[in-house]
């Protein structure tokens, strides 16, 4: 059927048919359910929050004083802090809509260096630990690189970056473990992280402050400086973000550094935590700082959670683990639970990411 | 003859030379043995490996090695064992990454008429190996637990013990080294196959450590948790030793806490005349390797096989206590002999 002519061409009376609001943003959600979804969506960190919070309260109502003393709950913090300031430099990574496999390789492999670089070479500690430092970032701008200007997937580039991290910290260490009480007479620096502050019954080591004050720092650029959004936009839809001016590669590189720089500290902060160089330490720091990272509510998919949640992914782990461990539970159960976790926060991602579709 | 002569000769001369290098390197590559271990980064598996190679050369074997990824990686070391069938090898030495799911290619490696030795960990069942050259590693145990027992004297019976283990597989080493220990320190095992099952009160807890540092510390922290007047600790090597010294050394408890340990690796004897470790039993990879080395190139002579230690279904080749503070009945050697001796 065709309409006469006329009336095709009279756009002035089928404008007039058209609704007057133009757009609108969706009413607040009615539904308890919606209105928990939406608040969800808005604050990432709040999943984990709560997840820590039951945990924590879970375990401390059955063990009592034993788990819920200042002591273990500063315990916990210890444990997991260098997977947590490694989990912070994963979310970075996350975020963009990348992933970091070779997070901890290039944490043993920084802190190999400023132990070998002190005692195989005689140089000053904190020259070796410059070194250090300077050794992850550039690890984490090659990754960069190969990402965003060779364009290689992140997880090819960082897989294969594992490998030669890995391979290039046994080869150069000779798998030689230095030991704890040679550091602590010579380089006293590299352990700086393992110094403590008790207060009462609680224990701070300055890794647990260096992770909580990088955590505060990293949510703080992430949300208010320019920055911070680019690393959103570039992980939610860098085609969109370059139209609207961002630099995606230069946005990209910045993050693989930056990331790169924080395994260094994180190697800086295992010394302090085992006392010796160990090159056999952290194997499995990716998939645990990765765990941390979806736990604690990033999304895989890029551009959307945030680094406190991060950081209370890490600390549900620990959670588990200490509280299974005092209740004497075999330690396949802390896997096994942390694997539901896991599958859980995802599944929980799925649902929350449908509020705004 | 339809083509000429100088080219003849030419054919002739270039088939006699290859004739040649190929039987001057069948003579130099008479015996051709292969080294399987589970790591290359381990250094244990680093002198075992330097034994052999030592061993190899003096004997004019040659000697290809191989190693797992990590350990646990059972399938790269199937590969080597396939590729050392392939090269027509007269004899594998494996320590296994694995003690069952290696078995089969093993068996097809005796079955092509290679000499098959298991060094320091056994295979499952031991028989599927030729022969197995190892530390008695539930002697090593003993050697330590009856160490501690008479060091604390009376107190042994009021003692609060850590159990620092391996992993939760509980691999073979793991358990006997675990179960030597208790028999050692006078405390009922329940399966002796298992450890974790004990009922004796003086024991706090069993936590796992994978054999290192890190792995050392967590898990002493968590048995501190549950128990901070723990005053013996069992570690399975001298790297989840020196773990579990870092945790009580961060509740300044270093120096009232008997920590002993396995291995004799030359940090961890160094630890040993440091007072950190308060002894070890020392066990030698380098003897397993050049042993097994040795027992090639019998059977590639005239088919000999290892003989086994009496009394034992393995060959052993020894362990020694380290320590500093030798007590009666249990024989030791100092630290500073054991710094001799020591893997490097």
């Amino acid at each position: 059927m065709q309409e006469p002519t006329a009336r095709r061409d009279d756009y002035e009376s089928s404008l007039a048919q058209s609704p007057a609001k133009v757009a609108e943003f969706a009413q607040e959600p009615e539904w308890l359910i919606d209105k928990i979804q939406h608040a969800l969506h808005k604050t990432p960190a709040l999943v984990p929050l709560i997840v820590l919070l039951l945990s924590i309260a879970v375990f401390g109502a059955l063990l009592g004083s034993k788990f819920f003393s200042p002591f273990a709950l500063t315990l916990i913090l210890q444990q997991v802090q260098i997977i947590g300031i490694v989990a912070a430099a994963q979310s970075l990574v996350i975020l963009t809509a990348g992933i970091d496999l070779s997070v901890g390789a290039i944490m043993v492999l920084s802190s190999v260096i400023m132990g070998q670089f002190t005692f195989r070479y005689g140089l000053p500690p904190s020259v070796a630990i410059v070194c250090g430092l300077a050794c992850g970032a550039a690890v984490g701008f090659i990754n960069g690189f190969l990402v965003a200007r060779v364009k290689l997937p992140p997880f090819i580039v960082t897989l294969g970056m594992w490998q030669i991290a890995l391979a290039t910290n046994f080869l150069y260490s000779a798998n030689e473990t230095i030991r704890a009480q040679e550091i602590e007479a010579n380089a006293p620096l590299l352990q700086f992280f393992g110094n403590k502050i008790s207060l009462g019954g609680a224990v701070f080591t300055y890794g647990v402050i260096f992770m909580i004050v990088l955590v505060m720092v990293l949510a703080y650029v992430l949300r208010q400086t320019a920055w911070g959004r680019h690393v959103y936009a570039v992980g939610d839809d860098p085609e969109a973000a370059e139209l609207a001016g961002v630099n995606v590669r230069r946005t990209l590189i910045s993050v693989y550094v930056l990331s790169g720089l924080i395994c260094a500290f994180a190697g800086w902060a295992l010394i302090g935590r085992i006392g010796s160089v160990s090159p056999t330490s952290g194997q499995l720091s990716n998939i645990e700082s990765i765990t941390a990272v979806v736990i604690g509510g990033i999304s895989l998919f890029g551009g959307r959670g945030s680094v406190l949640g991060t950081l209370f992914g890490a600390l549900i782990v620990g959670v588990f683990t200490l509280g299974l461990r005092l209740m004497g539970a075999d330690a396949q159960w802390t896997y096994l639970l942390i694997g539901l976790l896991i599958i859980a926060a995802v599944a929980l991602d799925q649902w929350i990411r449908k509020v705004s579709l | 003859m339809l083509f000429n002569t100088s080219r003849a000769k030419a054919l002739c001369c270039a088939t006699a030379l290859g004739v040649a290098v190929l039987a001057g390197n069948a003579q130099a590559a008479d015996t051709s043995a292969c080294l399987i271990t589970k790591t290359d980064t381990n250094p244990f598996f680093v002198k075992m490996k330097e034994g052999a190679v030592a061993k190899a050369k003096e004997l004019g074997i040659d000697l290809k090695t191989f190693a797992g990824k990590i350990d646990g990686d059972h399938e790269t070391q199937v590969q080597a064992v396939e590729t050392c069938i392939a090269d027509g090898a007269k004899g594998i030495l494996i320590t296994p990454s694995d003690s069952s799911a290696i078995v089969p290619s093993v068996e097809q490696a005796r079955n092509a008429g290679i000499l098959v030795i298991a060094l320091d960990t056994s295979l499952e069942p031991i028989d599927a190996a030729d022969a197995t050259f190892a530390t008695d590693n539930f002697k090593a145990g003993e050697l330590i637990g009856a160490w501690a027992a008479a060091r604390l004297g009376d107190e042994a019976a009021n003692a609060r013990i850590a159990m620092l283990d391996l992993g939760v597989s509980q691999p073979s080493v793991d358990v006997m080294r675990d179960q030597g220990f208790l028999q050692g320190f006078g405390i009922d095992l329940g399966d002796p196959n298992r450890w974790g099952d004990e009922t004796d009160p003086r024991i706090v807890g069993n936590d796992v450590t994978a054999g290192n540092e890190e792995g050392g510390q967590r898990a002493m922290e968590n048995l501190l948790a549950k128990d901070p007047m723990i005053n013996v600790v069992y570690t399975i090597n001298e790297p989840a030793a020196a773990g579990a010294y870092q945790a009580l050394k961060s509740i300044g408890r270093e120096n009232d806490v008997m920590i002993v340990s396995v291995d004799g690796g030359c940090p961890g004897v160094q630890n040993v005349a440091d007072g950190v470790i308060g002894a070890t039993s020392q066990q030698y990879p380098l003897l397993m390797a050049s042993k097994g080395i040795e027992a090639i190139a019998a059977f590639a002579a005239d088919g000999t096989k290892p003989m086994l230690t009496e009394g034992k279904n393995f060959y052993d080749t020894g362990v020694t206590l380290v320590t500093d503070h030798p007590v009666d009945g249990v024989e030791s050697i100092s630290a500073e002999e054991g710094m001799k001796l020591c893997w490097g």
